[in-house]
């Protein structure tokens, strides 16, 4: 493995054996985390780099999955950053967690162990007001720079607050009707602190990102110089492109027409996600994770269930998912990755110039598997199909029935056998001609091959994920490393590629088409054979309400993307509260973008595009 | 030798174009026919080439499953003392699971007693909030509120559009069966009668008490409808829902369905007698 | 697309049924919206999730190029109608008020979807907008989370008719033929929160207010401090402390004119009719001075 340390025996130790050995070495500094439904290790900030790095080089996690903080007003008045460590050959986690005061919040900043913790790290100073010493580049992140104060702070409350937690009682049962800006002064979902100046109001939240770029607000006098020699120029790529889907914005310098650095602006989507999500109960929040990478729905589902179940299943009476019902949430998460890699090759094409040709192609195919959702899941994108312990519904027995409505036109099939056609069929045989049109492609090899180079040590080290991870040759596919679900069983091979450029991205991308229908085959006769089985763990339908026991979970899925997780934090089952208290999302498309600015370094402009096209990134999941 | 595999996919962008060309050969004329299996095979997974659906004029069948925003049901004048009722009994959970807290309740109150009567007194739903995410017709423990189908809801303005009150979110219980047959059905096995429950109770309430007026009322004519249309199934009535109809067979008020259609194509006919007049 | 003479004919002027197909008869209103409505080019301007479905519209299975929503402009320069596909933050509002000044008259915009309607399952959140028309003038709204291809179609229809209600001959439907270029709006600022210019004023009465009587401007507070476990007593117990205070002087404040909040979102459409009736009242008095000479 590329970072370092050959010192054999300790990076294959169990988890429990480094925390054992970790305990050994740091008697002060580490402690077990023994509160109850915790796990890991809980670090002193004063040596969380030391430990960081014996973690990383001795114990041999090198991979930093997640790293996100937690408020614990009200208990223990507190704050504390939790960290996921891998090791990049499989297996499961080393948690370890720093904890600080919540006024001068401050831990070490990590970034010089992990370069994949930057923009984590930048994502807890914004929403959290926890303070990074050693962070290179310590800004705000989603929110623009000079907006007051940090929102994911449990005191925090954002103009409409209504309630801490939902259901609000407003709605019932004396539920007269009103629009939330009725009720704000201004009309708008806005408030401003007391000690707003209006004399000087000036837009602060453009310079900041210039200055970090090594330039002042005053570009002129960068500009102003005489001769032939050249100027670096700062060029706005975004939030309005055509190419860089959705509101991703890039502030390129640029040498001529060679990039010298690249800084990614985002949070034009913050959409407040997990905000939201600590408010909702664990029920409601499932609609909403379908909203965070609205291309492959299911996925997030699929996470999200999952870390809720590992909740649950800390308590008594935990009934496991059926096999149909993991049947079926393979089979949709597979369908999904198969429309997010159609989806993402055909717009990273477009990105590189084969305008439209071949995108139409995918997306016609996409439309059929979205018919397939539609029929089962009620919504072609926004599919909200899988439940805690079980599904929103078996297969219906035909995939269009009719309506009498209007002169609508029927389409009647039967699920399966659209299901068939659809997996031996169709989708291999636009996978074909998704190779025969572009992989010999000449031009698209010259656009391509030794461009957006990412090596494999730093894929690793900026906690790259996915298909952007297993182009750069590092064969980490969380359905093999850390397996869920029925994945184990499953005949599947992880499709890797070592050139890290954007053509092994592509190359990884087809191959996963192909190892999504291998699987979707294997998934057939499984779907037959538990024909008639309960899609629910406990045989009926789960309570609206589920009682989640006290702990922390952290659900993993190797969505389209990369890794997908969810970190949730439960307040407890007994009191009754059925929220959660902490509420984060690993987004894959959000840490895939931390190495963008070294993977583009040295490339032209109209590489640029490409690159980001070949990491496929979805905003609403970037900025959560 | 350079340029073959710009030449191969070239080729195949080709195949694709004569494609869709040999389909419209094989169609023939059918291609600007709109009957029901032509649109089937177009947009299923048979055809080859790239076939538009012509929206307004033909529309993709949605299926039963789909979910656009919430409708309330309410009994039709067919249910002889329940005519005009609301099914919801405003418990409020349709309020409490919906995510992003769009339904507002308020509870009817018996102006006499002042105790809750199962019966909302307003019911507001602001679609400007709405995900469709269908907890609410999920979770409904009396199947009263359910999705529509019906997403042409485009407005012009949203102040007065944007938050559908009781009035017109209430649909009778005859449009949930036209739009989700297989599900009524299937509902209507879970509830054990088709009618809801609260009516099934005090229906059965009057059985064991008093064996008086309310039971042949409460047995109205769609039951003995059930065992007619399980045998032989309706013949198609008008060309849409004709096959799944037929081949569901089981649904209890085909009966209904097929004198509603009746009336209205009957109705359709002397309109277009109308028309014909005016226009000779 | 094929020429369709029948849909330009006009109502009052019939033409034999043999040259229906050759010749129409029409009004030079209705001749105008014709040319406009079948050529209305959306700018390619994706939000959020709501633009894959735009995105799925323009494929080749909807293809709204049949409308005449013939391309999609990149350039606000060349585009006549600003689909707002997704949920608008805060932070993206800015350039969406500074696209939508860029792009040249007569424009739509089409709110897609309920986040663009009126901030969707995201209203809540700190950094969302609820409601492009909080900001610009919106012609249709599409509800839906996220509006199928085909709501979104009948949508873009509703737009057109709406076109074709417009008549040459009002002022208030063709503002942009009127004297001088039309007033952009003007662009928000990203102060400490988002701050509409056309409500500086209020913001300052407020401030005022704010400095005398010690209380936060909108309903911000910030509660000493909330026990964790039991969550919802805590919340409960601790809301009409925090709250109550609040909640009265947020209703003690004066709302806007009208009361609706939305009603000054509309102030350009309203500054438009204003400045047409002026036109016609001058028309007019030009017409009254003719006459008597």
């Amino acid at each position: 493995m590329p970072t370092a340390a050959p010192a054999a025996p300790l990076t294959s130790t169990t988890i429990d054996g480094a925390i054992d050995h970790l305990q050994a070495t740091y008697p002060k500094a580490v402690s077990a985390d023994n509160r109850e439904g915790y796990g890991g290790i809980i670090v002193e900030s004063a040596q969380l780099l030391d430990v960081a790095r014996f973690i990383r080089d001795e114990l041999g996690f090198d991979y930093l999955s997640s790293a996100t903080a937690v408020d614990y007003l009200g208990a223990g008045d507190h704050m504390e950053m939790v960290y996921h460590a891998y090791r990049s050959s499989g297996g499961g986690a080393l948690v370890f967690k720093a904890q600080t005061e919540r006024d001068q919040a401050e831990i070490p900043s990590l970034v010089s162990v992990w370069r994949g913790a930057d923009f984590q790290e930048r994502e807890a100073w914004d929403l959290y007001g926890i303070h990074f010493p050693g962070h290179p580049n310590l800004k705000r992140i989603l929110m623009w720079e000079g907006f007051h104060g940090h929102p994911m702070r449990k005191d925090w409350r954002e103009a409409y607050y209504e309630e801490e937690q939902k259901p609000f009682d407003s709605r019932w049962p004396g539920g007269h009707v009103h629009r939330a800006e009725e009720k704000n002064v201004f009309g708008k979902n806005v408030s401003y602190p007391r000690e707003i100046d209006l004399s000087r109001l000036m837009d602060t939240s453009e310079s900041a990102v210039y200055q970090s770029l090594g330039l002042g607000v005053d570009v002129e006098r960068v500009m102003d110089k005489d001769g032939f020699e050249t100027n670096e120029l700062v060029v706005n790529m975004g939030p309005h492109h055509p190419s860089t889907h959705g509101v991703f914005r890039m502030v390129l310098t640029v040498d001529g027409e060679t990039v010298t650095s690249l800084e990614p602006v985002m949070g034009y989507l913050h959409r407040n996600h997990e905000k939201i999500g600590e408010r909702n109960t664990y029920l409601h929040n499932i609609p909403f994770t379908d909203r965070l990478d609205y291309i492959s729905s299911m996925g997030n589902n699929h996470g999200y269930v999952l870390a809720v179940e590992q909740l649950l299943s800390l308590g008594r009476r935990y009934n496991q998912p059926t096999y149909r019902c993991e049947v079926l949430r393979v089979l949709m998460v597979e369908l999904s990755r198969i429309v997010n890699h159609l989806w993402a090759i055909g717009f990273w094409l477009n990105d590189i110039g084969a305008f439209f040709t071949p995108v139409l192609y995918f997306i016609q195919e996409r439309e059929r598997i979205l018919d397939f959702f539609e029929a089962v899941a009620g919504s072609r994108m926004m599919c909200n199909y899988m439940r805690f312990g079980g599904l929103f519904g078996d297969l219906p027995e035909r995939i269009k029935s009719v309506s009498n409505l209007t002169n609508d036109r029927a389409r009647d099939y039967n699920t399966i056998q659209f299901l068939t056609e659809m997996v031996s069929e169709r989708i291999p045989r636009t996978i074909d001609e998704l190779e025969q049109l572009l992989t010999q492609n000449e031009i698209l090899i010259e656009r391509s091959v030794g461009v957006g180079v990412l090596g494999a040590a730093d894929a690793i080290n900026y906690s790259a994920a996915g298909p952007l991870l297993r182009g750069s040759g590092v064969p980490y596919d969380i359905r093999r490393a850390d397996p869920y679900s029925i994945y184990d069983e499953l005949d599947f091979d992880v499709a890797v590629e070592d050139a890290g450029d954007m053509y092994a991205r592509y190359r990884v991308r087809v191959k996963e088409l192909r190892e999504s229908v291998r699987i979707l085959r294997q998934l057939l006769p499984r779907l037959e054979a538990t024909k008639g089985q309960s899609i629910w763990a406990d045989g009926k339908p789960g309570a609206y309400a589920p009682r989640v026991p006290l702990g922390e979970a952290y659900g993993r899925v190797e969505n389209g993307k990369g890794e997908l997780g969810y970190y949730i934090v439960s307040a407890g089952g007994k009191s009754g509260t059925s929220n959660p208290w902490r509420y984060h999302v690993r987004a894959p498309s959000f840490i895939n973008l931390t190495p963008m600015g070294i993977m583009s370094q040295g490339y032209k402009v109209a590489d640029i595009v490409g690159i980001l096209g070949s990491i496929d990134i979805v905003l609403g999941e970037t900025d959560r | 030798m350079y340029g073959t595999g710009l030449a191969k996919g070239l080729m195949l962008t080709l195949r694709h174009f004569v494609d869709s060309y040999i389909d419209d050969i094989r169609y023939g004329f059918r291609k600007y026919s709109h009957s029901v299996d032509n649109f089937g095979i177009r947009q299923g997974t048979q055809t080859k080439g790239v076939i538009t659906v012509q929206y307004p004029d033909e529309k993709v069948a949605v299926p039963e499953r789909f979910r656009f925003v919430p409708f309330l049901i309410v009994e039709d004048e067919y249910h002889p003392t329940r005519a005009g009722k609301d099914w919801c009994t405003s418990c409020g959970i349709c309020a409490k699971v919906c995510p992003p807290q769009c339904i507002w309740i308020v509870r009817g109150n018996d102006p006499a007693t002042g105790r809750p009567v199962p019966e909302p007194e307003a019911f507001f739903i602001d679609i400007d909030i709405c995900m469709n995410c269908g907890y609410c017709a999920e979770y409904c423990p009396f199947d009263a509120i359910k999705m529509d189908h019906d997403y042409e809801l485009a407005s012009y303005d949203r102040t007065t559009h944007h938050i559908h009150d009781k009035e017109r979110l209430s649909k009778p219980n005859s449009y949930w069966r036209s739009i989700a047959p297989t599900r009524a059905y299937e509902e209507m096995l879970a509830r054990g009668t088709w009618e809801h429950k609260d009516a099934a109770k005090e229906a059965r309430r009057g059985k064991s008490s008093s064996r008086s007026a309310p039971r042949p009322a409460a047995k109205p004519a769609p039951a003995p409808a059930t065992k007619e249309a399980q045998p032989t199934p309706e013949p198609a009535v008008n060309a849409a829902p004709a096959p799944a109809a037929a081949a569901e067979g089981t649904t209890p008020w085909s009966e209904d369905d097929a004198k509603r259609e009746e009336r209205r194509r009957k109705a359709l006919e002397r309109k277009a007698r109308r028309a014909a007049k005016r226009g000779g | 697309m094929d020429l369709n003479l029948q849909e330009l004919n006009a109502t009052e002027f019939p033409v034999p049924a043999e040259l229906e197909n050759n010749i129409a008869i029409t009004s030079l209103s209705q001749l105008y919206n014709w040319g406009r409505r079948n050529s209305m080019w959306p700018m390619l301007f994706g939000l959020a999730c709501c633009a894959i479905e735009m995105i799925a519209t323009a494929s080749s299975r909807f293809d709204f190029s049949r409308f005449g929503f013939e391309v999609m402009r990149a350039t606000p320069r060349q585009a006549d109608l600003m689909i707002v596909s997704g949920t608008v933050t805060k932070k993206m509002v800015v350039p969406i008020v500074r696209l939508y000044n860029q792009m040249p008259e007569p424009k739509y915009v089409l709110a897609m979807g309920a986040c663009a309607s009126g901030g969707g399952p995201f209203k809540e959140g700190y950094n969302v907008v609820s409601g492009m028309d909080k900001y610009l003038p919106v012609d249709v709204y599409v509800p839906g989370c996220p509006p199928t291809p085909q709501a979104l179609l009948y949508g873009m229809i509703a737009l057109q008719r709406k076109i074709d209600g417009q008549s040459i001959a009002n002022g208030d439907d063709v503002p942009w033929y009127g004297a001088g270029s039309a007033e952009p709006t003007p662009v928000p600022v990203l102060g400490p929160d988002i701050i509409d210019p056309r409500q500086m004023d209020m913001i300052r009465r407020q401030a005022e207010r704010a400095a005398q009587e010690l209380v936060t401007l909108g309903l911000r507070e910030l509660p000493a401090a909330m026990q964790m476990v039991p969550a919802k007593a805590a919340a409960s117990a601790a809301a009409p402390a925090e709250t109550a205070p609040v909640d009265g002087d947020a209703l003690a404040f004066v709302l806007p004119a009208g009361g609706t909040p939305w009603t000054e979102a509309e102030d350009i459409r309203e500054k438009r009719r204003l400045r047409a009736l002026a036109r016609k009242a001058v028309r007019a008095s030009r017409r009254a001075s003719t006459e008597e000479e």
